[in-house]
């Protein structure tokens, strides 16, 4: 990996960052119809797996699902149309924040149902397979997802038939408000394992050992050796969605505080790239300067963006 | 079953708290009662209506389960066919999707299969509704899909007072019901009596009388018909407002002899209007009434879409006070 592409990797953390700031800033001043569920403190999954994958592969993602969408190319302007309901979204509004697709980019679409793209992750894994591609399709879901019996269907699939799919399971500790330790049991590694399907453990802060399990797991399913499972140890900074402001019941001060002074990805790689001498506290501001430019251009032409045209409303309901 | 017998305290709460004391109340009466679903503990649901009961019944019987709906859900089937009286939470009604074989395949037929033997006492508490700019996938309300399987009681609650009585037949029901609740409606407040009383299945509440039009209505709906009956009143359309309370038994009786009694109506619910809860109740009243009304009846619900997520789609595809009374004026000649 050169010092650019790095340099790229600390941008496209920094604009889902900056993005989810802004949402964020929606949200609490009424602007934003409903609700969204916040990425800030897991940048690293999505870029350090995105980063792997070519534009051509697939990914389905979740209904915490912005850095996704961003990680894999989409771009903030659209993002922000969508979120605000405004026809030049990506779904032209029909679609919001649980629900963005991007098909140029290989996204098929967050899911607001737990671990419901899995299936279609799988799917699209078989169509490539099947069409002889070397495409890889990347599925999404917080460790919640654990808890549904489809995630167990579609891996024993996988696994079966030798898919090129890999789960990557965000363990950010909490299924909404309750601890994953009180709703999960066992390991959540020997799920894959026991399939046979090929499973690693990452440091999910760390966008360059995410990135390395990623093209590992991405390698082995473009030669043909089947499906992957990387569970990224991970950690959201805010709350479950823009509206959980006190946690104090479910989780302590303490820990968010602790996660975000030692844990916060994108420190984490600063650190690492000026302790090598790879980059300068300088490049950080410039390159910071200009994403803020740009979500800041994004959000602007979202608000001055028209709603979609009434007739929309009955249109796409069939293909 | 008894409505309120002693003028017991009445006072205002909200419809959230209704369900809370309902199942307070029965959980105090009776040890088989207990309550599973994700974050129904300490977190109380994201809507807050179980907030407090897991101080008061403790984690055993305030259970929070894994992201499993299906799992659940069986397992309630299991434990109601074996002396427990479970109450499923379903966070939102789209996802009694994700447990549908087991309440259709499973709890609906238990009882039937074998030969009136085993028997299923469960509730299934879920949501419905949109317009909370949610999008497709958490704004749906499916209480048709549920309605439709012989073997399942179906409650849909309008108001505090009947959110609590409805609730406490349904615990003491010894068949499989699914209660669905207006997302939109937990902070309605409403009088409640302090005392114990229950409602009976099958009993519609004639919400408002009227003269010359009926508007048949269900949970979220009820609050849109009466809206729309103060609307028509000014223009002289004396509008009567009748509420099933549950779609599975259904007081057809009552909903007969209003729209005998008015010659004209308009049913709304909603789910999808297309092979919906409107549809059903639309033939039960014109097989009972035909000879008495003067139009065929106009249906109202939610527009055969996935629910868009953008405000300005959103609104366009739920029956609205304004809709209704253009339909009623119609009705009524008044176009
Ligand atoms: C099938 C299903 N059940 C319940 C929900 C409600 N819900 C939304 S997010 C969530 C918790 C998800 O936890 P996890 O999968 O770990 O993802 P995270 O929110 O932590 O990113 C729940 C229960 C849902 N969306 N889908």
């Amino acid at each position: 990996m050169s010092r650019d592409q790095w340099l790229q990797m600390y941008a496209q953390m920094l604009r889902i960052r900056v993005f989810e700031e802004h949402v964020n800033e929606l949200y609490t001043s009424a602007k934003m119809p409903g609700l969204a569920h916040l990425y800030i403190g897991q940048e690293a999954v999505a870029v350090g797996v995105c980063q792997a994958l070519r534009s051509d592969d697939y990914i389905t993602s979740t209904h915490r699902g912005h850095g996704h969408c961003l990680a894999k190319g989409a771009s903030v302007d659209r993002m922000f149309a969508e979120l605000l309901g405004k026809a030049p979204g990506y779904c032209g509004g029909k679609g919001g924040s649980m629900h963005i697709a991007d098909q140029e980019r290989g996204n098929l679409g967050a899911n607001a149902i737990v671990a419901g793209s899995s299936g279609i992750a799988t799917g699209a894994a078989l169509a490539a397979k099947r069409q002889g591609s070397d495409r890889v399709a990347v599925c999404f879901f917080g460790e919640g997802g654990v808890g549904q019996g489809i995630l167990y269907e579609v891996m024993n699939l996988a696994a079966l038939w030798t898919l090129p799919v890999i789960y990557v399971c965000e363990n950010n500790l909490y299924n909404e408000y309750t601890h994953y330790t009180e709703t999960t049991a066992g390991d959540l590694l020997l799920r894959p394992r026991a399939f046979g399907i090929f499973a690693e453990e990452v440091d999910g802060q760390d966008v360059r050992a995410v990135h390395a399990a990623a093209s590992r797991a991405v390698a082995r399913a473009r030669r043909g050796e089947g499906p992957a499972f990387l569970l990224c140890q991970t950690y959201r900074f805010l709350g479950h969605h823009v509206g959980d402001i006190s946690r104090a019941y479910y989780r302590t001060k303490d820990e968010e505080l602790r996660y975000k002074a030692e844990r916060d990805p994108l420190r984490i790689l600063t650190r690492w790239l000026v302790a090598e001498r790879m980059a300068a506290p300088e490049e950080f501001a410039r390159a910071e300067q200009q994403v803020r430019a740009e979500v800041a251009a994004g959000l602007q032409f979202a608000l001055a963006a028209p709603y979609p045209d009434p007739g929309e409303v009955d249109r796409d309901v069939y293909a | 079953m008894s409505e309120p017998v002693i003028a017991a305290a009445v006072r205002e709460i909200t419809f959230g708290q209704a369900v809370r004391e309902a199942l307070a109340e029965e959980m105090r009466r009776d040890p088989a009662v207990f309550i599973i679903g994700e974050d129904v503990a300490e977190a109380g649901t994201p809507f807050k209506v179980l907030s407090g009961l897991v101080e008061e019944f403790g984690r055993d019987r305030v259970i929070d389960s894994p992201i499993s709906e299906a799992g659940i859900t069986g397992l309630a089937v299991g434990a109601a066919m074996t002396g427990m009286r479970p109450v499923v939470d379903i966070m939102f009604g789209d996802f009694i999707t994700l447990a549908m074989d087991q309440i259709a395949n499973q709890a609906a037929k238990v009882h039937y299969m074998s030969g009136g033997k085993l028997k299923v006492p469960m509730v299934v508490r879920t949501t419905l509704g949109a317009t909370r700019r949610s999008a497709a996938q958490h704004s749906q309300s499916l209480q048709a899909w549920v309605s439709h399987v012989p073997g399942l009681k179906v409650a849909l609650p309008s108001t505090p007072y009947d959110a609590k009585g409805l609730w406490k037949t349904a615990i003491r029901d010894d068949n499989p019901v699914v209660i669905f609740e207006d997302k939109l409606m937990y902070q309605l407040k409403g009088p409640v009596p302090e005392g114990e009383y229950t409602i009976p299945f099958g009993t519609a509440d004639v919400k408002r009388e009227g003269r010359d039009i009926t508007i048949v209505a269900t949970s979220s709906m009820v609050q849109v018909a009466l809206q729309a009956a103060d609307l028509l009143a000014p223009l002289g359309i004396s509008a009567e407002v009748v509420d099933p309370r549950t779609t599975v038994p259904l007081d057809a009786r009552t909903l007969v002899e209003s729209a005998r009694k008015t010659s004209r109506v308009i049913v709304m619910d909603e789910g999808y209007q297309r092979y919906g809860v409107t549809a059903e109740l639309a033939a039960v009243i014109a097989e009972g009434a035909f000879h008495y009304l003067d139009a065929p009846v106009t249906r109202l619900g939610a527009m055969d879409v996935p629910v868009p997520f953008s405000p300005v789609l959103e609104d366009l595809t739920v029956p609205t006070p304004e809709r209704v009374v253009t339909a009623a004026k119609t009705l009524c000649g008044r176009a």
